[in-house]
């Protein structure tokens, strides 16, 4: 529409004629039926996604099954997944650098309540792990072990699907097991979880 | 730099609850203003702009609400601006709109914050499944719980301090006739006893998910006395403002006890000109959505020596009658509308200071801070109130 119909363009609420802003009482014939209050409806959405520099080569390197971090020139912290900037320097990270496999459980918690399809049966251990030489920590889960025998410091591994399975997604690394390595201290894993 | 002062004199709240299918959400939003306007003895033809925050849109499945509420509220015309910093939002949007004010911009500003969380699932929003983003198969609690853990590890507190902290606010909630959650049957054993969601984190330590909205007239010095002499309600003087945030994964961080928050606190108590923070503020709202976080921030705001928090809990100080009351209102613990819970805080810092906190009201406050944090604990937003100008 081009021109408004109303000559004298936008109007305040108090210019408005007496009754505009009133409506009738909305009527509801009765029914001898439940309300409905809620509907559920399955959605899909489909889209292309392009995950940058840095998480490509995080995500190509999980395909491959390796686990890489980046760090800055000159820097010594090594950020997994790196996201292409080291965020205390605030510098572009230039290096790739391979961490892990083996790993140390910063942080967990035992999860009763289930979250969707992806997550395990309850109760399961979700836990920040700290691949080694990394700075910084994953989130898995911990399978593999009763779930109240896990501890801060304990060691694992990254358990991978086959590779003909994997594609370049976080998916790769099904969760985490304990190996047989004495526990790191707690107080050495402050500030890397 | 002199900043103009600034004070709330008008505050307006829901009746919190898990679904107020009753009104639309610019209803929801009428009702927190008008109260807000009617408290301030103004109305909205007085207010010069409007300043809004809420939690991101996919909580609430709404788009860009704001875009609409100029109209929804009877504000067309007026500037209106839309804060962002997840949890801590209604903190972070109560200092914008200050700031509106302390800039010498605006006379009278209105401010509000809310949450339908009844017509989404936040707690889907938060676990949404993309398989090129890490998967935290575990909700908001399964990110806080392990920094919980490690608290409890540090410190050595006994396992119940998080229930303690928890029957505190659900029993202080009883005296606020706001709050979502009336608990009239609330006990130590009944909170114990409640289900483990994410050890250790139980049912009964963790937040409702409530609708509401809360909003604040705040207005410059002259404005804020011609308020107050209209009301007979005296004006609670804003004398410290402060927002600090910190990436969420940082080699260094301590996420137990964020740096951000800690220097969001020095900064707002100096500009108070509080130096003992213990001694000089009468009451403390802040942001405890998992009941262990009020010992973790006790320490994090300086209220209390690092490993010590939770001594303040068991030993009651920070009961309605001790000497550090923590969220008389019933905290994040009893009503949490997300966007809206940060503005709850400070709105409910500065209704003890106007001494209008009804049943729930500490007797002689003279300064409270309002605090909210958000994101992965990395947005802090703090305030100091008090009944002396700045």
């Amino acid at each position: 529409m081009g021109e408004r119909d109303d000559p004298a363009g936008d109007r305040s609420v108090a210019a408005m004629p007496e009754g505009l802003w009133t409506q009738p009482p909305v009527e509801v014939p009765e029914l001898d039926m439940e309300q409905v209050r809620r509907v559920t409806e399955p959605a899909t959405l489909v889209y292309t996604y392009t995950p940058g520099l840095a998480q490509t080569r995080f995500l190509r390197g999980l395909q491959e099954g390796r686990i890489l971090g980046e760090r800055a020139e000159g820097a010594t912290d090594v950020y997994v997944t790196g996201r292409g900037m080291d965020p205390v320097l605030g510098r572009a990270t230039t290096e790739s650098v391979e961490v892990g496999p083996n790993a140390t459980v910063t942080a967990f918690c035992v999860v009763h309540i289930g979250f969707g399809e992806k997550a395990p049966p309850t109760p399961f251990v979700s836990a920040l792990i700290r691949p080694d030489g990394a700075a910084v920590s994953l989130y898995g889960t911990v399978l593999g072990i009763p779930y109240d025998e896990v501890r801060i410091g304990m060691r694992v591994r990254p358990v991978w699907l086959p590779e003909s399975e994997r594609s370049a997604t976080f998916e790769c690394i099904t969760h985490w097991e304990p190996i047989d390595e004495p526990d790191v201290p707690a107080e050495e894993l402050k500030g890397h979880m | 730099m002199n900043a103009e002062r600034v004070a709330v004199v008008g505050i307006g709240q829901t009746k919190y609850s898990a679904v107020r299918g009753d009104v639309s959400l610019p209803g929801l939003l009428r009702e927190a203003a008008y109260r807000a306007l009617e408290d301030a003895q103004l109305t909205m033809d007085d207010i010069d702009a409007v300043v809004v925050g809420k939690a991101p849109d996919f909580f609430e499945g709404v788009m860009m609400p704001e875009t609409y509420l100029a109209d929804a509220l009877g504000a067309v015309g007026k500037p209106l601006f839309r804060v962002h910093t997840a949890g801590s939002v209604g903190g972070s949007t109560a200092l914008v709109a200050a700031s509106h004010v302390q800039a010498g911009l605006h006379q009278r500003v209105l401010t509000l914050a809310w949450e339908q969380q009844s017509v989404s699932e936040a707690m889907w929003a938060l676990s949404f499944p993309v398989p090129f983003r890490q998967q935290l198969v575990a909700g908001a609690g399964g990110y806080f719980a392990p920094f919980i853990r490690e608290y409890m590890r540090r410190s050595g507190a006994p396992d119940d301090v998080g229930v303690l902290v928890a029957l505190k606010d659900r029993l202080n909630a009883l005296k606020n006739p706001y709050a979502h959650l009336h608990e009239t049957e609330i006990t130590y054993d009944s909170v114990k006893d409640s289900f483990m969601l994410w050890e250790p984190i139980r049912y009964s330590e963790t937040c409702p998910s409530s609708d509401g909205a809360v909003a604040m007239v705040l207005a410059a010095e002259s404005a804020a006395e011609a308020s107050a002499a209209a009301s007979g309600v005296p004006p609670a003087w804003v004398q410290g403002t402060s927002m600090r945030s910190e990436p969420a994964t940082a080699s260094g961080r301590d996420q137990i006890s964020p740096r951000a928050g800690s220097q969001c606190a020095a900064d707002v108590f100096a500009q108070a000109g509080i130096s003992d923070p213990l001694q000089d503020i009468d009451m403390v709202e802040m942001y405890v959505p998992f009941s262990w976080y009020e010992p973790m921030w006790l320490e994090n705001l300086g209220f209390a020596p690092e490993g010590d928090g939770w001594k303040m809990t068991e030993s009651g100080r920070t009961a309605m009658d001790g000497d550090l009351p923590v969220n008389c209102s019933g905290g994040v613990l009893s009503s949490n509308p997300i966007g809206a819970s940060g503005m709850i805080r400070f709105a409910e810092a500065a209704l003890q200071v106007r001494n209008r906190a009804g049943a729930h009201q500490v007797d002689g406050v003279r300064r409270a801070l309002g605090h909210a944090y958000g994101g992965a604990g990395q947005f802090f937003a703090m305030w100091v109130v008090g009944t002396d100008k700045p």
